[in-house]
């Protein structure tokens, strides 16, 4: 676990911003994002509702939506030969190739993600058509691939989603996004509509196919349970930004961002006994008209004037150059923590 | 009215059946639920989805009637007070439902979703109390100040503050009990535990008893450690008794499974954990419900001719201070791995 940052770098982010246009102004979803996603790593990105972390992943396929535009920013993406591709600037053909064969995407809710009037096979069928792969091959690597997933393969390969339990649905996304062995897989809240058993399975089938077919992940969740389980690096984002990035364990026991940390005092475990938590007071920000300085600082116990003032860049931690966090106070935030552990 | 004791059930279960009849035949969505709710306590019931948690809630609140079995509040049936007295009790048992996008009517300012109830059953006397009261209850959720969330629409609001409506909502006829269905679900986490806070609060100051429906168990743990939690499978409560005893040592095998399968907001425990294999993972339908334990076809410690033939029974089986519906367990005190 959480060993894989010698690797290759896959997919390299650089000053990825995305704002949406409304009728009160422009949204800024995504700012200034950077990061770098190496081969078999999987990086899970956190954050609550609207802190633009599926903006984000759509904006790094290419899927937003029309009011959606792309600031600024380089994608840079090396696929298995060692070419490098700016996927901002692909054509809406090469992108399609690009997707599925090279990124592909599980999106959450199983049930609206499958065509229901489509047989399993079908779109097996298409999503092959589509990459140039024969109807043979596709059937004996979906078959394959349904077999490594836990599913009664021949069954569902016949099925419509409607014959096929949430959990199953779900496992059946999983294994399709993999039918043309991409590097990276895109997941958007895989296990938040599923039963806790069946999160648990999906959870042990995508451990076991990640050891096998070496992929890498980028995460999607604002569940810290199942990224402390899965995840290698774990991102927080709040307001479009990437606020801390570390490896799974650094973030979690030496949290050096005011949010992180408050969002871990949050979160209850199960094995914790009776526990004292935390929640932090006021709500997200509006978007359109951000608060100065940064833009966690209204809601922030540490905040002094500073915090109003200056956007905090990102900046890796003495101790540890792959922890990187914008704070203006991470030194008091880790003060805290390390002292309240002890 | 007014609870007289703590040892008489404020809400009590027996033999609770309900069904419901579709298409494709009847569902037997609960059966044979015995439960009570004391007056100030948290009962916390989890279970997955389809376990028959939110139809028990909305039979203890009054807004579905059980197909057979009874219900008594304070120690009668409800069908034996007088008409006005059945009412007012009737009344004392309220609802916050899951989703505040779809509980609070859109086209009504907060001020009059707070004033309706209010006013229909003549819990203040002229416009001024009304007013009163309805910044009283802004004020004991927090919403604060009043004068600035009278006016608003609920679409002006965020989910977390929307949910503080609901629930002051369900306050202003004086409830004795509250039934808090997966009310913050649908709330992030940095929101969510101020809102469970307040709910603690609430029921402190106000003598309410909480029922609280939840499938995230760290979240009932969390919420009902000095309470009690009730596990469901497929309509039945399979576990039941005070939480730390539960969360520390679960004796059914699916809460055993539940407890070892989630995942936890740790890297080094929750890659430590074990997870229980179940046999299956397949949930059966409600439709065609296995014979005798409904766990059984999933379950590892699965005894032929034991599980499979006879519906196992709430008791207490030794080392366990809960009570336990689970043959094995209670008549030899232990479980066997299956083998075939």
């Amino acid at each position: 676990m959480a060993q894989p940052i010698k690797n290759n770098v896959v997919l390299s982010v650089r000053d990825f911003s995305v704002s949406y246009l409304v009728e009160r102004g422009k949204v800024r979803a995504v700012n200034n994002v950077n990061f770098d996603l190496h081969e078999g790593e999987t990086l899970a990105l956190i954050g609550e509702s609207g802190c633009g972390k599926s903006t984000l992943t759509l904006g790094l396929l290419g899927l937003l939506p029309n009011t959606g535009n792309i600031d600024s920013g380089t994608l840079e993406y090396t696929k298995r030969d060692g070419s490098k591709i700016d996927i901002l600037r692909l054509s809406d053909r090469q992108r399609r190739q690009f997707l599925w064969s090279e990124c592909s995407m599980v999106f959450q809710g199983a049930l609206n993600a499958l065509n229901p009037v489509l047989r399993i096979s079908q779109m097996v069928y298409d999503t092959a058509r589509a990459h140039g792969m024969g109807r043979k091959e596709a059937k004996k690597t979906a078959l394959d691939l349904f077999k490594k997933v836990r599913l009664d393969a021949n069954r569902v390969f016949d099925a419509y989603p409607h014959e096929l339990s949430g959990g199953m649905r779900q496992r059946v996304l999983l294994a399709l996004a993999l039918l043309l062995r991409p590097q990276v897989v895109f997941m958007d809240e895989p296990t938040t509509a599923v039963d806790i058993l069946t999160q648990r399975s999906i959870l042990e089938v995508l451990k076991q196919l990640r050891a096998e077919l070496n992929f890498s992940v980028i995460f999607i969740s604002h569940d810290l349970a199942v990224a402390a389980e899965i995840a290698d690096t774990l991102a927080t984002m709040y307001a479009g930004e990437i606020i801390e990035i570390g490896k799974v364990e650094d973030v979690f026991y030496k949290p050096r961002h005011a949010y992180t940390l408050s969002l871990l005092d949050a979160a209850p475990r199960l094995s914790a006994g009776s526990e004292e938590l935390q929640s932090i007071p006021g709500s997200p920000p509006d978007l359109i008209a951000p608060p100065s300085g940064c833009k966690f600082h209204p809601r922030c116990r540490f905040a002094t004037d500073i915090c109003a003032e200056q956007i905090p860049q990102p900046e890796p931690q003495p101790d540890n150059p792959l922890h990187l966090v914008s704070c203006h106070h991470s030194e008091q935030v880790m003060a805290e923590r390390t002292g309240a552990s002890k | 009215m007014k609870p007289k004791n703590k040892n008489v059930p404020l809400i009590e279960l027996k033999n609770v059946d309900r069904s419901f009849e579709t298409n494709d035949g009847v569902i037997p969505v609960l059966q044979d639920i015995n439960l009570e709710v004391y007056p100030r306590e948290v009962l916390c019931l989890v279970g997955e989805s389809g376990c028959g948690k939110t139809t028990t809630g909305k039979i203890i609140a009054g807004l579905l009637e059980q197909s057979s079995g009874e219900m008594l509040v304070n120690g009668a049936p409800l069908g034996d007070y007088p008409r006005k007295e059945r009412a007012a009790l009737r009344r004392s048992m309220q609802i916050v439902h899951q989703d505040p996008f779809a509980s609070l009517n859109p086209s009504h300012t907060i001020g009059q979703i707070l004033s309706y109830p209010l006013r229909r059953h003549n819990m203040v006397n002229g416009r001024a109390e009304l007013r009163r009261r309805v910044w009283e209850l802004l004020d004991l959720v927090d919403l604060t100040p009043p004068g600035d969330i009278v006016n608003k629409y609920p679409h002006q609001l965020s989910g977390g503050q929307r949910q503080r409506v609901s629930i002051a909502r369900a306050l202003t006829v004086n409830p004795q009990l509250i039934v808090a269905d997966e009310a913050v679900s649908m709330v992030d986490v940095s929101i969510r535990v101020g809102l469970l806070k307040m709910l603690h609060n609430l029921s402190d100051m106000l003598d309410l008893a909480v029922v609280f429906i939840t499938h995230d168990l760290a979240l009932a743990k969390y919420f009902a450690w000095n309470g009690r939690l009730a596990v469901m499978y497929l309509g039945r409560v399979v576990e039941i008794g005070r939480t730390p005893d539960i969360i520390r040592n679960p004796a059914h095998p699916y809460t055993k499974a539940l407890l070892s399968a989630v995942p936890e907001a740790d890297p080094d425990i929750t890659r430590r954990k074990q997870p229980m294999r179940l046999r299956s993972d397949a949930i059966p339908s409600l439709l065609s419900m296995p014979s005798g334990c409904a766990f059984h076809p999933r379950c590892p410690f699965y005894q032929p001719d034991m599980c499979d033939t006879k519906v196992p029974s709430l008791s207490s089986p030794p080392d366990y201070e809960q009570q336990v519906a689970c043959i094995p367990l209670n008549k030899m005190g232990d479980l066997v791995l299956y083998e075939s």
